[in-house]
């Protein structure tokens, strides 16, 4: 039997597989920690900072932060969850989004997130900024609901191994930025599949639109993370 | 930098494939070298176009959006035709003391253009950068890489007079700094200005003796003296430099690697700059010291791209290290095997961190790498790599040559040994002074003749800004840490434009992967624009630690996780002067100010703008 690691979050005892992110471990063990950028398959690259915990008060990513044998992490506690409600608003106020009008709505991660967090106004200033909306064939890309999570980059290459999507610029001034050639080249189900590993409304399939009627999306349903949650209270009632 | 007309499409058409595939054949198919065949591409004609970015994409098997990003990562690589001479005027706060201002109106007058744009006959294109390490000879540019230092409006007359007339910019230099910037592979107006040469960087050198005592010994004998030593990082993260050669040692799989950090964009540093003018050959000592302690065959020169200047002249200096026995092959008859390459940068300041460093020198994109893995178990190529700053491995040179007894009797036990500082701002003598750890602010004030100093500058904008009151405090890292930036200022100076610049320099400069440091820092810069404008409340003062304290947790990397420090550190060292500008009355103040946003409109109408009290 492979040998595992015993750590602790917010106290609870928990056991991890050598190797293993803290955002697994939690996972398997029955806990919710959110996340965004992540994706499950793809390689954690830590960029939306919303899995922040706080180990021996260090901050870390759980996404990209391996497990240790006698961790402590801080994961529901106040702070925690306030700096993450901070930066999921941090998101709200960096785009534009317009929920009501998105075709993601109640499919959205980001939405779910907010709502989850309880978030009614951001306490940050909203910054507006001019982002442009792209067309190709198979999809749109809709930039003002981007949230650089890098799911697309990681995700989408050609046969060959080049990246359709990349990221374009520095600072606020990033940008994903899409290979018209390549993209041109993309059929139905691999735009399908870009819409779906889009957390957000940014990637839409054409010519689709509102097939599931709003109030009976994924979310609408139940929060983001209970999956996780549901399944430890299933285990703790057996 | 040669131009051509492009406006040939046969002659450039045949130009363009023979460069690329010329490049190819020189450095290999391979994607590692991307940065220096854009650079290679870009010097021949002043840009990067999307023709050869598609052939460069084809040849690599990358796509062209892959190689789009790395252009756009960097400042000094284009995708746009610039003009013919292409002026970086460097905007770090030392800059805009020393008159800034004045001298981006002239050349504006002069080029008949702004900043961000190219003049009209595509003459001269006007751009700004970030600190190109010129601060104690401000205002500062890089005109097509030539540096050009205390500019002011004569000069700039003068040389946008030059570029009408077409004159190359090399031959627009007509005075010489002092020592090597003097000799003639640099020929830079640069000044080392070298006020406090100390023992160990700046004290006796005899070339060659530091790698030979070294290869008598076994690689874990150096590893201990420098241990013994107590070394710590002069990057500015004061790791202990024995114990991280000892790390990449131990890593046992593949080739391992000596980076040496010469990034240096740290606002306010200089100090290794006037390292690699005049100690050349003792920081080429120390990577191949650190090479046969950590079993590396190759090291890298990352040399940040501002010092562009410098690169044949270091080149030669390895040529002659090489010829000499002390470099390459079989150094110095002991059997051991190291060179060194010099790997050039294109311009960002996150690539002095260490694992964006390691992805700028693979051709990538310079965003920081996840840890662990750490650089000494997965770095360059993924393999085991010791990054070390050029003023630490200096210094590791000069304690093999000496002993770490006699650098231990120097400086404090915690901080052993001398730091390099570079000094500007508002004294008399702004420059190099290498000092021994333990130095207090006020002795060093004194030292370079400061008067009247309300704050001094600790470490950069990443680091820490000292009133009064912390003038007892000690340079060292158990109190006051610092790479080497000091910046000085006055009374009479606004720490407000201070904070601000700084802001702006981390807005500039964040690689833009993670939310808090992309996002946050933009927030943060207009929360204090509110209180500056003396539009602030209490709360607003509190609201802004906050923000500066979830930035500084959750961000990546030391980019973010320091970028709040102009804003946490004056307000927690100077908060009188945030609290005589906040409205203390008011609970609340808006964000936006309804009159200011129609004033211009009310000047237009002529009518008055007012306050509505009551809905109707
Ligand atoms: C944003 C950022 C910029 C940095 N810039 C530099 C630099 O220009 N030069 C440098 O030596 N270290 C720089 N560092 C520190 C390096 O990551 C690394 O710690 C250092 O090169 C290690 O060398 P040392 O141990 O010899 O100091 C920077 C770190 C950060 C987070
Ligand atoms: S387009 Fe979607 S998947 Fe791609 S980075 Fe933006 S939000 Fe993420
Ligand atoms: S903190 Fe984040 S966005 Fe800022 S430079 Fe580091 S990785 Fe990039």
């Amino acid at each position: 039997m492979p040998e595992k690691i015993k750590f602790f979050i917010d106290g609870k005892e928990c056991l991890a597989e050598r190797g293993q992110t803290i955002y697994e471990a939690a996972k398997a063990n029955g806990v919710y920690i959110p996340i965004l950028c992540h994706f499950e398959g793809l390689k954690p690259v830590g960029s939306c900072r919303i899995c922040s915990v706080r180990v021996n008060g260090r901050w870390m990513a759980s996404c990209t932060q391996p497990v240790t044998e006698g961790m402590m992490v801080e994961n529901q506690t106040p702070e925690v969850e306030e700096y993450r409600k901070a930066i999921i608003e941090m998101l709200f106020v960096e785009g534009n989004h317009f929920c009501p009008t998105c075709e993601k709505s109640g499919n959205c991660e980001l939405q779910a997130l907010a709502y989850r967090y309880q978030i009614m106004v951001p306490r940050f200033p909203y910054l507006f900024p001019r982002k442009d909306v792209e067309a190709f064939p198979t999809f749109l890309l809709d930039h003002n609901r981007c949230v650089q999570c890098r799911r697309c980059v990681r995700a989408i290459e050609t046969k060959d191994g080049r990246k359709i999507f990349a990221m374009k610029n520095r600072s606020g001034q990033v940008r994903i930025n899409v290979d018209r050639k390549l993209a041109a080249k993309m059929s139905e189900e691999e735009a399908q599949k870009a819409m779906e590993i889009c957390p957000v409304g940014a990637i839409l399939k054409k010519e689709v639109g509102f097939k599931v009627p709003i109030g009976k999306r994924k979310y609408d349903f139940k929060p983001i993370g209970s999956e996780i949650e549901e399944k430890s209270e299933g285990v703790k009632n057996e | 930098m040669l131009f051509y007309d492009i406006n040939k499409p046969n002659f450039m058409q045949g130009f363009l494939m023979s460069s690329i595939k010329r490049l190819l054949k020189k450095y290999g198919k391979n994607r590692l070298h991307l940065i220096t065949f854009l650079k290679e591409l870009q010097a021949e004609k002043g840009f990067i176009a999307e023709k050869e970015v598609q052939k460069l994409a084809e040849a690599l098997g990358l796509s062209m959006t892959e190689i789009e990003g790395v252009i756009t990562f960097y400042h000094f690589l284009t995708d746009k035709k610039p003009g013919k001479y292409v002026v970086y005027l460097n905007n770090s706060i030392t800059s805009e003391m020393a008159g800034m201002e004045e001298v981006a109106r002239s050349f504006e007058q002069e080029a008949g253009c702004r900043f961000g744009e190219t003049s009209a006959d595509g003459l001269i294109t006007l751009l700004q950068t970030s600190c190109i390490g010129m601060n104690d000879q401000e205002p500062a540019a890089l005109i097509n890489d030539v540096v050009f230092t205390c500019l002011n409006q004569e000069k700039v007359k003068k040389i946008v007079a030059w570029m009408r007339q077409g004159k190359p910019v090399q031959e627009m230099v007509e005075e010489f700094g002092d020592g090597a910037n003097r000799h003639e592979l640099v020929r830079a107006m640069v000044k080392n200005n070298i006020r406090k040469a100390g023992p160990v960087v700046f004290g006796d050198f005899k070339p060659g003796e530091a790698i030979r005592k070294a290869l008598d010994m076994a690689p874990e004998e150096v590893i201990e003296e420098v241990k013994k030593a107590n070394l710590l990082g002069r990057g500015g993260a004061g790791f202990p430099t024995g114990l991280k050669w000892e790390f990449c040692r131990k890593e046992k799989n593949g080739e391992h690697y000596v980076i040496c950090n010469a990034d240096e964009g740290e606002p306010g540093t200089f100090k290794d700059r006037v390292i690699l003018t005049e100690r050349p050959q003792m920081v080429f000592e120390g990577m191949a010291i650190a090479g046969y302690a950590v079993g590396a065959k190759l090291g890298l020169l990352y040399l940040r791209h501002e010092y562009t200047y410098l690169k044949k002249y270091l080149e030669h200096v390895l040529q002659k290290m090489r010829e000499e026995g002390i470099l390459g092959q079989n150094i110095a008859g002991k059997g051991f095997d190291f060179d060194i390459e010099i790997k050039m940068g294109a311009g960002a300041y996150v690539c002095g961190e260490e694992s964006a460093l390691i992805e700028s020198a693979e051709g990538k994109r310079g965003e920081p790498r996840d840890r662990p893995p750490f650089p000494v178990q997965k770095g360059y190529l993924n393999q085991p790599t010791t990054v070390n700053n050029v003023e630490t491995l200096a210094t590791a040179t000069q304690i093999i040559t000496h002993g770490a007894g006699w650098f231990r009797s120097m400086g404090t036990p915690v901080s052993a040994g001398t730091k390099v500082l570079s000094v500007s701002g508002d004294c008399e003598k702004p420059g190099i002074y290498e000092v021994e750890f333990g130095l207090t602010i006020k002795e060093l004030l004194e030292m370079v003749e400061a008067r009247d100093t309300l704050a001094v500058q600790v470490g950069g904008p990443s680091g820490n800004c000292i009133s009064e009151a912390g003038f007892d405090r000690k340079i060292c890292y158990s109190d006051l840490a610092t790479g080497g930036s000091i910046i000085i200022f006055n009374k009479t100076r606004d720490l407000f434009a201070v904070v601000r610049n700084f802001l702006d320099f981390f807005i500039e400069e964040s690689c833009g992967w993670c939310v808090p440091c992309r996002a946050g820092n933009v927030l943060l810069r207009k929360k204090f624009e509110k209180i500056a404008a003396g539009r602030g409340t209490l709360q607003d003062l509190k609201e802004i630690e906050a923000w500066g304290k979830i930035i500084k947790s959750t961000s990546r990397c030391g980019l973010g996780q320091t970028s709040p420090n102009p804003v946490l550190t004056t307000l927690a060292n100077f908060r009188e002067l945030y609290e005589s500008r906040i409205n203390k009355e008011a609970d609340f103040i808006p964000e936006f100010d309804l009159k200011e946003a129609v004033a211009e409109a009310c000047e237009i109408t002529g009518r008055k703008f007012t306050e509505e009290h009551e809905h109707a």
